[in-house]
């Protein structure tokens, strides 16, 4: 595992495909040459020839599609589209595999039937993880909480309203720059956050109750530690992402349990 | 397509009578979730009581213990309603409304497309694996086992 961690992360060693890895990561969806290429300001067949070698360390799956709806001869060839891959890519110096006791944990939390503690235990991190966030920078605003949301890879986008689908793509990144827009803040414009990634991926797909019902008390009590009363944590699973979204209350009320 | 489909049974030990304050949440839940399922995508059958919506009435494998009985398309069906949708944060809290079992308390196993399966079946395929642990003919999304190749028969157990 260790090694093709290192292999991974040497080849996010040069810059510019670190941008390119990064816009198609934040993007989000599927992208092809053209835009990741207008998206770090480097020419197409380079942008490609680096696409392609992330492809190789399995950081990014490529699918072959055509994409304008032409069929036939001369409709050109099927154009390689980029997302991020789903593989996960770990390096823990000296080995580490915290995977397997997360598992082993969530497993004893299950049988046991512990969830009581387990909740608890994460709200009270959740809460002093909020308060130290409180702490550092005075008041939570809205942009505080989406930001401290993506440093700990939740990667928030906006979700138009209940139930609403994954955010359309970002598409107010500056071309050349590479870098990701300022992430979603739940306000007028934006009632509620979906989170793209879960950080507990692979527990959530093992033990989904446990590591869902850890997250949401996890994040409920951020909410509470970091005094952001006005907004709010819920259970929303959708078919990619967090289980949890985060929205603005209206009548501000505390983040009932 | 296969010609299989999944059909699970899982069963749960009321903390309390159903129309008991502490479990209206859950009651009122019941018909919320009950829809999703049945329009959920994969979704084939579900047991119901006669003349009902749900299975809460009828109580076959006992007083306190509520049976949830159902077939779907295949695995993936399954669990994209069990836990990618609102299903699943009746789950979180279901130690709230339900006795922690000692046993094993959900089976699936396949059968020929078409088929509804009874109850009497699904009792079996739990009691099975309860014995013998997971098998094809009874076993768990943590442990689970392909649907049987078109040419031959789903696994039987008797019942």
């Amino acid at each position: 595992m260790t090694g093709t961690g290192i292999d991974a992360l040497s080849v996010l060693a040069e810059p510019l495909r670190r941008r390119l890895y990064e816009y198609v990561a934040d993007h989000g969806g599927e992208v092809s040459r053209a835009q990741a290429a207008e998206a770090v300001g480097a020419r197409r067949t380079l942008a490609a020839f680096h696409l392609d070698k992330l492809v190789e360390a399995g950081l990014l799956e490529v699918e072959r599609r055509k994409v304008s709806g032409r069929e036939g001869p001369g409709s050109g060839r099927p154009a390689k589209l980029y997302r991020r891959s789903r593989r996960e890519h770990a390096l823990h110096l000296p080995p580490r595999d915290y995977g397997t006791a997360a598992a082993l944990l969530a497993e004893a939390v299950d049988r046991a039937g512990a969830e009581e503690a387990l909740h608890a235990a994460a709200r009270e991190e959740g809460e002093r993880r909020g308060a130290a966030h409180a702490a550092d920078g005075g008041p939570v605003s809205s942009a505080d909480l989406a930001g401290w949301l993506e440093r700990h890879g939740y990667e928030p986008v906006c979700a138009e309203g209940p139930g609403a689908g994954p955010a359309a793509p970002q598409e107010t990144t500056a071309p050349g720059s590479g870098r990701p827009s300022p992430p979603a803040e739940p306000t007028a414009g934006c009632p509620a956050l979906r989170l793209r990634n879960c950080p507990f991926d692979a527990l959530a797909r093992s033990h989904p109750p446990v590591a869902c019902g850890m997250n949401l008390e996890l994040l409920r009590g951020l909410l509470h530690g970091a005094g952001a009363g006005s907004f709010q944590a819920d259970i929303a699973p959708a078919a990619e992402g967090c289980c949890v979204v985060i929205s603005s209350e209206p009548d501000s009320k505390n983040n009932s349990h | 397509m296969s010609d299989h489909h999944l059909a699970q049974i899982n069963v749960g030990v009321l903390k309390a009578p159903i129309d008991a304050p502490s479990m209206a949440e859950f009651a009122a839940l019941l018909d919320p979730v009950n829809a999703l399922a049945d329009s959920s995508p994969g979704f084939v059958w579900r047991y119901t009581d006669e003349g009902s919506n749900d299975a809460t009435a009828a109580r076959p494998f006992g007083d306190d213990i509520l049976v949830n009985f159902s077939v779907w398309r295949d695995r993936e069906s399954l669990w994209n309603f069990t836990y990618r949708t609102d299903h699943l944060d009746t789950l979180r809290r279901r130690r709230e409304w339900f006795h922690r079992l000692e046993d094993m308390h959900l089976a699936m196993w396949w059968i020929p497309a078409g088929r509804i399966p009874t109850l009497d079946e699904g009792r079996t395929r739990l009691e099975l694996l309860r014995a013998e642990g997971p098998s094809p003919e009874a076993f768990t999304f943590a442990a689970p086992f392909p649907p049987p190749a078109a040419d031959e028969p789903a696994a039987t157990a008797a019942g």
